[in-house]
């Protein structure tokens, strides 16, 4: 909402400076986004002098101007106009401006050979009269201290913007700005001076306004003005256009306007010789169109509120006029609207046609249906003494009456909600300033909301209304309250946080990508979940909800191996998506490991990231969290976009169902699909939600401290055995053989090939053997040593090698 | 005597000049072996009178302590300096690199809510979390935004539907419809995660950070929440003194509502928070409205408190001094690792919030 200080004192009386009403506003809760001198698309143009004109080298009707713009430059402008001659004074226009006859926008062009930058311009071009047979030549005695000036005096005041909230229509308008203004104590609102407008008979169109179900129109208010003359509007009205931001059109739209931003009170103007006998305010038909003054042809669905004559849709009530009822300069008879239209209509059909203009927003916000006259007095009054003309008695057609609404507020909700005392006095004052009427019933307050505050429906309301008036400097800073309800974290709480710490320290940075990503690369990670398109996309390639963290972690793992970077550790904590439905989602880390180990190492050799890289990441990451790791288990089945043979699921015990990580080399295809350039490219992920949190916690399971001071062995053993047999699960049988003296047993080599026979691996294990209760002899260790051949041999079908 | 002492003399100038620990052992066995000559001189003690006997072999005793007292010190002497300048051939340069040393990172968003959360928690927050997807109703219309209103408009919204029933959540406030709606008063909650907003500029990305606040008891009034957010902004940005100022707003689902600026000023083009005459917005916040709570099962007439809503990627950018927002999300390695944390670096109140 733009306006400037000089159209607010036409409504306020103060003695604030600009400063202190800037202050007031914000501090009233109409927020200044600025409060600037507006620009205007004519502070282009600049008084020039021609030094030199010649003429044009290829064309002998054009001239080669010289032009001394200011500031030492000159510049060459081609330039048709026969007047053109040296010493000339005149207006240059540079590349950019535009050209207010035709609306085009100046380039640096070649004509005829030779580039002219910019252009000089005749009255007619820039609308200043109709004379287009040369360019304006300047006063000598008045420009020529002039050179490089700006032609047009910006003389517009300082404008200011506020940001109005939606819930403020009654700040659309800068009466009622001048009216919070004053409940603030920034001045007086001044009092609506009592028309003596002289009518002269009736409004002789008929108006209906049909009663259906759908109707979006309450009230239509109309008055017929005849006999004006639509000119250009004076000056002060065309600057005040000026300073909304708006241009100029006539003086019969701009006083519309002008009534608008000065009530908040839309009003439309319609050619009343183009309407075809009656005006019928109704919903529409699917189907039905008509061309808006936005020069768009609009096709209407059912139920829109159209205000339509005879032959059809007239317009959108309350959104947009039609162009076949438009005023123009030859308009001779006018039909002024005010009506009010339902907010809830307006929003609807707006959003389904997509057109925003100043009155839709200001009728779905909420306009004051009471304010029908007064916009319609206050339009025909300037119209008769801008236009002449004579106006007909006012018409207001009405299918439902305004109802008030009454607060009964009782004062104290004001101190619990605030936490401080308004005085009774003062706050009545304050409401009847912002036009509420004020009762006392006991200590109950009995009010009447004003009928521009559709917003204010209940006590608290109220409460808002005191508070912003008073000021919110007033409310008091007290010491927090250090109550405690609950933990801070629940135990996923911590495991992310855990866990998330965790992974960063093995050496991974972890980033935030989109929860959106690229179905064409999703797809590549989506296994069996329903993919989630999303409506209306920031972009194309971020058109699904992820399935999984991979599709964003892979292609930003792309975009740094192409910026050069060969090592990379990248993950990310967050949700992934199984179905489109609130909470079809898990907390999941992916994370992706790329390049070499040890590369270019001076001591150590360097090696290619490999599986049991992550393996180690992801059952450390784990353990950290806090994952027994004698419970862990691993297979090999994983989802499809792993290297099928390297690569595992860990669950959390044996009876586990679900894996809650996965780790192994990304297939093969999908680095190909996707183009990546590394050496290796690893990968794992947690999916948080399958942890199941230990029944014990840490203060109860560190009691169990056991341990033994009696000698323990170790044993070595070779196995031939299965290529395909699990080495998971050789250490299983091992332990089961005797699981009270078996301690560790760990893999130390493995083996295939030479002396292997084909479909055989040898594994080495080490096994420590240790007792609880006593030293073994060498009878004992040999009975183990037994012991744990024969199961092995027996369970796996394993030889022992010699 | 006079013989034994002149060789005793004699060997102990001889161990003095030697250096090869074979020859000192040598002249061990020349001197104490079965035959050596101090072992002869005691086995010509038996020749000797009683009277001089017990002088000389006194006499005798001193001079072979001596002498192996000599010798020990002699091997061990030349011990050490074998062994000296073996390690001196052993020296390697340490001024080589060590192993790689494998840093990560966390990323400045987890770092900026787990010190909101530290915060919080230290005046009795506990964390809550809603799901990203919501339904228009937790979105919107139990937060007193019902449809067709134009505070909608203030929201770009993501759609999963085309009946505009599933959408991403625009703010975290839903969460505390959630909460509400499972629990009973009191709530004394914090609500931290990911929003959307179908929005994209330099100053906007479609995904954003919001952490939400809801206390609500029966007495609970807007001077706390004053207290409340005075008390976090001060800890957030580890000053002293902070200038805030609250300014009236609108926002649907709290009466009254606020925005919340902070004073700063630009000091050698960086920002400085708490000095200056210039204002930041950095929070919306007010009063829950009566209608949420009415909507959420919570009476209003007995029950009342404030909500937040705060941008956690601005206040990150304020504190840390980063610029682009959409740098947040773009994953550049650089970028991680220059603004990135050490995992060891936990936000906490004993520690301090940041090193």
């Amino acid at each position: 909402m733009k306006f400037t200080v000089d159209w607010l004192k036409n409504h306020l009386d103060t003695k604030f400076n600009n400063n202190q009403i800037i202050d007031k506003l914000t501090n009233i809760g109409l927020e200044v986004e600025s409060f600037e001198t507006s620009t205007s698309e004519l502070d282009t143009f600049m008084v020039a002098k021609i030094v030199n004109a010649k003429t044009h080298p290829n064309a002998d009707r054009l001239k080669l101007c010289d032009v001394d713009i200011g500031g030492d430059k000159t510049i060459e402008v081609v330039c048709g106009a026969p007047n053109a001659k040296n010493g000339l004074l005149t207006v240059y226009a540079p590349p950019g401006s535009i050209i207010p006859k035709n609306q085009m926008k100046l380039s640096v062009s070649k004509i005829r050979g030779v580039t002219s930058y910019g252009m000089l311009c005749s009255e007619s071009e820039l609308q200043l009269s109709n004379e287009s047979d040369g360019i304006i030549e300047l006063k000598n005695n008045e420009y020529s201290n002039k050179i490089g000036e700006k032609y047009f005096k910006n003389t517009s005041e300082k404008v200011i913007d506020l940001s109005i909230t939606p819930n403020r229509p009654d700040c659309l308008g800068v009466r009622g700005i001048a009216r919070d203004l004053s409940a603030a104590g920034a001045g007086k609102l001044k009092i609506n001076k009592k028309s003596n407008l002289k009518y002269r008979g009736n409004q002789n169109i008929n108006v209906t306004i049909k009663k259906e179900k759908a109707q979006g129109c309450t009230i239509f208010g109309s008055c017929l003005i005849k006999g004006v003359t639509n000119i250009e509007s004076p000056k002060w009205l065309k600057d005040k256009i000026l300073s909304l931001g708006q241009k100029p059109i006539s003086a019969i739209v701009d006083i519309t306007n002008y009534v608008m931003f000065d009530l908040n009170r839309p009003l439309h103007a319609y050619d009343a010789d183009k309407i075809d006998n009656e005006i019928i305010v109704r919903s529409s038909s699917k189907g039905e169109s008509f061309e808006a003054l936005d020069n768009k042809k609009y096709i209407l669905e059912n139920d829109m509120c159209v205000i339509s004559d005879r032959s059809g849709v007239l317009g959108l009530g309350g959104i947009i006029g039609g162009t076949r009822s438009g005023t123009e300069y030859s308009t001779k008879n006018i039909l002024l609207e005010s009506a009010f239209f339902l907010p809830r209509s307006i929003r609807k059909t707006s959003k389904q046609l997509n057109i925003d203009t100043d009155a839709k927003f200001r009728f779905e916000r909420g306009i004051d249906p009471l304010s029908i006259e007064e916009g319609l007095i206050k339009a025909s009054e300037l119209i008769k003494q801008i236009c002449g003309g004579e106006i007909s008695n006012l018409d207001v057609k009405k299918i439902e009456n305004y109802k008030k609404t009454i607060i009964n507020f009782d004062p104290f909700l004001f101190e619990k909600t605030t936490g401080f005392n308004v005085e009774n006095k003062e706050l009545i004052k304050i409401l009847e300033k912002l036009g509420f009427n004020v009762s006392k019933n006991k200590k109950i307050l009995k009010l009447v909301v004003p009928s521009w505050r559709p917003d204010i429906t209940q006590s608290i309301d109220i409460v808002e209304e005191i508070v912003r008036i008073k000021g919110y400097e007033y409310i008091n800073t007290l010491e927090p309250i250090k109550t405690r309800l609950k933990p801070t974290l629940n135990y996923y709480q911590k495991l992310f946080h855990f866990l998330q710490r965790s992974v960063a320290s093995k050496g991974y940075l972890e980033t935030v990508t989109w929860s959106f990503t690229d179905s064409k690369i999703n797809q590549l990670f989506r296994e069996n979940d329903e993919e989630i398109p999303i409506v209306n996309p920031i972009s194309s390639d971020l058109n699904v909800l992820r399935n999984s963290i991979f599709p964003n972690l892979i292609f930003y793992l792309k975009k740094n191996l192409d910026r050069g970077f060969k090592d990379i550790s990248l993950f990310e904590i967050g949700p992934a998506f199984k179905g489109k439905n609130p909470g079809d989602q898990m907390t999941v880390i992916g994370a992706v490991r790329a390049g070499k180990i040890s590369r270019l190492s001076w001591n150590d050799k360097e090696r290619i990231v490999d599986t049991f890289d992550v393996k180690k990441d992801v059952i450390q990451s784990l353990c950290e969290a806090g994952i027994e790791k004698d419970d862990i288990v691993i297979d090999d089945k994983t989802p499809s976009y792993y290297h099928p043979g390297k690569s595992g699921g860990v669950y959390q015990n044996k009876n586990e169902k679900k894996a809650l990580a996965y780790f192994g080399e990304i297939h093969p295809n999908i680095i190909k699909k996707l183009d990546i350039k590394t050496e290796g490219l690893v990968i794992f992920e947690i999916c948080l939600d399958y942890i199941k949190e230990s029944k014990q916690k840490i203060k109860d399971s560190k009691s169990e401290y056991k341990f033994s001071d009696f000698q323990k062995s170790e044993r070595d053993f070779a196995f031939i055995i299965n290529k395909n047999f699990k080495s998971q699960e050789l250490v299983n049988i091992i332990k089961s053989a005797d699981n009270k003296l078996i301690k560790s047993v760990r893999v130390f080599d493995v083996f295939e090939g030479e002396n292997i026979p084909e479909g055989k691996k040898s594994i080495a294990v080490n096994v420590t053997i240790q007792s609880e209760e006593k030293t073994l002899n060498e009878n004992d260790l040999d009975n183990i040593n037994k012991l744990i051949i024969s199961s092995v041999e027996s369970k796996s079908g394993a030889k022992i090698r010699s | 005597m006079s013989d034994i002492k002149k060789i005793k003399d004699e060997y102990i100038d001889k161990l003095n000049k030697e250096n090869n620990i074979d020859k000192v052992n040598n002249i061990k066995s020349e001197l104490f072996g079965k035959n050596g000559i101090v072992s002869n001189e005691f086995k010509k003690l038996g020749s000797v009178s009683i009277e001089e006997r017990k002088k000389l072999a006194s006499d005798l005793n001193n001079i072979k302590d001596e002498l192996q007292n000599k010798i020990l010190i002699k091997i061990q002497e030349i011990e050490t300096k074998e062994i000296n300048l073996k390690l001196e051939k052993e020296k390697i340069d340490v001024t080589l690199p060590e192993r790689d040393i494998e840093i990560g990172k966390i990323h400045p968003v987890s770092q900026v809510i787990d010190e909101i959360s530290s915060i919080f928690s230290e005046i009795g927050f506990s964390v809550e979390e809603g799901p990203d997807v919501e339904n228009e109703y937790n979105n919107f219309t139990a937060l007193n935004t019902p449809d067709n209103h134009p505070a909608r408009d203030m929201h770009d919204t993501f759609y999963l539907d085309n009946n505009k029933e599933l959408l991403l959540r625009t703010h975290t406030s839903p969460v505390q419809v959630r909460t509400m709606l499972k629990g009973k008063p009191p709530f004394k909650i914090i609500a931290p995660g990911r929003t959307y907003r179908s929005d994209s500029d330099q100053t906007h990305a479609p995904m954003f950070h919001q952490v939400e606040g809801l206390h609500i008891d029966k007495n609970i009034n807007m001077g706390h929440l004053k207290g409340c957010l005075n008390y976090f902004i001060k800890e957030f940005f580890e000053v002293d003194k902070i200038k805030m100022r609250f300014r009236p707003s609108h926002f649907p689902f709290t009466e009254p509502s606020a925005e919340v600026d902070i004073g700063y000023e630009i000091k050698n083009g960086k920002i400085v928070i708490g000095e200056g005459n210039k204002w930041l917005e950095i929070l919306g916040c007010g009063m829950v409205h009566p209608n949420v709570l009415k909507n959420v099962k919570v009476n209003p007439n007995k029950y009342q408190g404030y909500a937040f809503g705060i941008g956690i990627d601005r206040l990150g950018m304020l504190k840390y001094g980063i610029n682009d927002l959409r740098a947040f999300f773009e994953t550049d390695y650089r970028w991680l690792s220059h603004f990135g944390f050490d995992p060891l670096d936990v936000p906490s109140n004993y520690r301090g919030l940041s090193r």
